[in-house]
């Protein structure tokens, strides 16, 4: 069966394209996307919490001390390094 | 116990619509629907029904608040004519789309260019294509009946489409009639308050609108395309119901003398009247002519037409919009569509009429029962695509 | 003024969308759903967040959501509004409901603006939210009525004879203001205290409020990933993009810049400027300065600061 006749058909899918599922998104891994991966220095982290309000893809993880990536979204953007106020996060390449 | 009293189409609408205590009402002015509008605001005004009526800014947001209304799970109507219904073109097509039950009455007026403000069918024969179920009324009464049957038909968790109600602009919209009213209470008992199975609501959240790429956006339409087709039953359930409160029997077509009809005119709203009228006086010199007046437009009732049509020879079928550049317009081709699938042995012509409110006259029509009649015993057609009464 | 630590977890907007890396509306989104109160829905028109946050059958979004077409979010907010109006009265629903309307600056300064203007003149109780990347960047970054003059954009290109675009940004708040409405407000994702404070604010009033948020965009503004609260901030710290707000017709500057940036710190940074630094095109980066010199001073004026 291709790709295209596995998805669901016209019988079972819910009415006028309405997504029942809040937060489906969560299934889609864009974290593929990535060339280059934050890694954070958890000792330096001063849990400021900078990094976490303007990632836009929600990939820092809050933790009790320290932050860490959700390394299934983050799309190597950036952002995190360049605003860490004590610049410990590095921005690696990604290897495959 | 009913009343009768005098109303235009435009107020058997508007007070349709209040007894059938809907929520919300966004509208713009536009004539010859303007009076159905004003009516509701000062149903609205004097604490006659609970709406909210949103005077919003043009058509176009007119519909987008009744999608949003909708959505939201309220009951909703709007009312438009010719450029308005054009204008909210786009909006037609989502709110079938995102299966929007909600009902809008049409005072159909010609579409400019030239402007002109008087009845034709070319507004929602323009959109007639956007998914919607489209009725088609001859008299302010039907306009009464059908607005009250449509709530019923579009909230059906079955159906879950919009539903149009076809009035001819000035013609009805602004003729009065003695029109038979239910009481309110009856009207509260066959159409208790809208329940919706699904709605934008905070306790469930779904989203709505996502965006369909194409391994899923034909799935989608599939299911709008069932769902119409579907409508069929759900119309002819509502239309027994009604019948049993009213004692108004209405269906898809109706029919005057075509038990043995030779040739017949079909024809959409006030014009079928004048017709009746005429087929009624041919018969008194013996000419075997009928009437078929189909009331649903979309989804097009083929079976009940082809029952209708009968073993009449010849059809005159009228059409008040015309197709630009096409071979035939729009009931016309839909006719001969259903013509050809049953293998039926009739021939068809069209005759386009009253574009810009010109008046279709009962000799116009005597002329085009007595052309069908002639076809019907030779069999020949000669002109397949005329004209009525536009000077040279 | 709230505390970072203090936001919620819980992310409305989730992870696995679409929109570009580094986006500013991403982050603009995920402030905006932590300023939340209570039971929210959110009307959304076409636009890169809509198109990237539920492509059939993902949906980013964990509250209910609604998008309907391009120019529309203000009506079809004013249905949902008036929807919940006539439910409540006829004792269908119980409790109040934020209506959050977002759109970019495609469906808000240009085909939405009167849907817009007819929502804040009929007075419905939601938020509008333009988050402004200063172009329509979803169909492939055109130029729109809040492209600044001298921007590079597919329909104003920078070109031999014409640098970019000729026209100057439309003044979203004046529009807003005029109409009368309680709150409308600026605000930079760089400053995120602000932002979120604002969107809390807009909520809370009873009637319509106004939201303008600058949306910095690496692919079409055309400047490194990494680096887009950076261009937020410099916008602000330029004076380019004042942060203020107008509550009931009074204005009040809640960024102040005593020492504002060069705006050619800004300028350099995004690629969409670029030619300007030609010599032949310098007249271009001074009418865009004194732009924002006139600019800043009439804000500054009526924010009762000195100029």
């Amino acid at each position: 069966m291709s790709e295209l006749e596995k998805k669901l058909g016209w019988k079972s899918l819910p009415i006028g394209g309405y997504l029942l599922e809040p937060g489906s998104a969560m299934k889609y891994k864009t974290g593929e996307w990535r060339a280059f991966r934050p890694v954070i220095d958890q000792k330096r982290c001063i849990n400021c919490l900078i990094c976490w309000i303007y990632c836009p893809d929600s990939a820092i993880i809050r933790l009790e001390k320290y932050v860490d990536v959700n390394y299934d979204y983050c799309k190597g953007c950036g952002i995190c390094a360049n605003e860490c106020p004590v610049k410990c996060i590095t921005m690696v390449e990604e290897r495959r | 116990m009913a009343k009768v009293m005098g109303l235009t189409g435009n107020e058997s609408i508007a007070y349709a619509v209040k007894q059938c205590n809907v929520d919300v009402v966004a509208a713009y002015p536009i004539t010859p629907q303007t009076i159905m509008v004003e009516v509701i605001s000062e149903y609205v005004h004097n604490g006659e029904i609970n709406a909210e009526f949103i005077c919003v800014e043009s058509e176009h947001s007119a519909m987008s608040a009744c999608i949003g209304a909708s959505l939201a799970g309220a009951r909703v109507f709007t009312a438009t004519a010719s450029q308005g219904l054009a204008l909210m073109h786009e909006m037609l097509y989502i709110a079938s789309g995102l299966r929007c039950p909600i009902v809008m009455g049409v005072a159909n007026r010609a579409l400019s260019a030239p402007i002109n403000i008087h009845g034709d069918h070319s507004d929602m024969m323009g959109s007639r294509d956007c998914g919607w179920i489209q009725i088609y009324v001859e008299n302010p009464q039907e306009a009464y009946d059908w607005i009250i049957q449509a709530f019923k038909i579009a909230e059906d968790s079955r159906v879950l489409l919009p539903v149009s109600v076809n009035i001819d602009g000035f013609i009805l919209s602004h003729s009065m009639e003695g029109v038979e009213v239910l009481e309110d209470k009856d009207v509260s008992d066959f159409l208790p308050p809208r329940k919706p199975a699904i709605a934008i609501d905070p306790d469930k959240p779904i989203t709505v609108g996502a965006l369909c790429l194409p391994d899923y956006y034909f799935e989608i339409k599939f299911q709008q395309i069932q769902a119409l087709k579907d409508s069929y039953n759900i119309i002819r359930e509502v239309n027994k119901d009604y019948e049993s409160l009213s004692g108004r029997k209405y269906g898809f077509v109706e029919t005057y003398a075509m038990d043995d009809a030779e040739a017949a005119v079909i024809c959409l709203g006030s014009t079928a009247g004048t017709a009746k009228a005429v087929a009624r006086e041919l018969r008194k010199e013996g000419k075997k002519v009928g009437v078929i007046k189909p009331w649903v437009y979309r989804p097009f009732p083929e079976e009940d037409l082809i029952r209708a049509i009968g073993d009449a020879k010849a059809l005159a079928v009228l059409d008040r919009a015309c197709s630009f550049g096409a071979p035939f317009n729009a009931l016309c081709s839909d006719i001969i569509a259903i013509v050809y699938r049953h293998g039926k042995d009739v021939k068809i012509f069209n005759c386009l009429y009253g574009l810009g409110g010109r008046d279709i006259t009962p000799n116009d029509l005597k002329a085009i029962f007595n052309d069908a009649l002639k076809i019907a015993k030779t069999g020949i057609v000669q002109e397949y695509m005329r004209v009525v009464g536009v000077r040279e | 003024m709230v505390r970072l630590q203090d936001l919620p977890v819980e992310e409305l907007f989730t992870s696995g969308h679409r929109l570009c890396a580094g986006c500013g509306a991403g982050t603009i989104m995920r402030m905006t759903m932590k300023a939340l109160r209570g039971p929210t829905i959110i009307v959304n028109a076409t636009g890169c967040v809509e198109v990237s946050s539920t492509i059939y059958p993902y949906t980013s979004w964990k509250v209910p959501w609604v998008h309907v077409a391009f120019e529309n979010a203000a009506a079809v907010a004013s249905g949902i509004e008036a929807a919940y109006k006539a439910m409540r009265r006829r004792g269908a629903w119980d409790k109040h409901v934020d209506i959050i309307a977002i759109a970019g600056d495609g469906g808000t300064f240009d085909i939405g603006i009167q849907a817009l203007s007819g929502a804040l003149e009929r007075g419905h109780d939601f938020l509008y939210i333009c988050y402004d990347n200063e172009a329509y960047m979803n169909t492939g970054i055109q130029r729109s009525g809040a492209t600044p003059h001298g921007a590079a954009t597919t329909t104003s290109p920078a070109g031999r004879k014409i640098p970019g675009k000729p026209e100057f940004k439309k003044d979203l708040i004046s529009i807003c203001v005029a109409h009368g409405i309680e709150y409308a407000a600026t605000a930079s994702p760089a400053y995120w205290n602000d932002y979120i404070t604002k969107v809390r604010k807009g909520l809370e009033v009873n009637g319509p409020a106004v939201i303008h948020v600058f949306s910095p965009c690496p692919l079409g503004m055309r400047f490194d990933s990494s680096k887009s609260i950076e261009v937020a901030r410099l916008a602000v710290q330029t004076r380019y993009w004042p942060v203020y707000e107008v509550e009931k017709g009074k204005y009040k500057l809640n960024i102040k810049v005593p020492q504002p940036k060069p705006l050619v710190e800004f300028l350099k940074i995004q690629e969409r400027f670029r030619h300007l630094f030609q010599p032949e095109f310098q007249h271009e980066i001074d009418a865009l300065q004194r732009w924002v010199d006139e600019n800043w001073r009439k804000i500054a004026s009526l924010c009762g600061e000195a100029t």
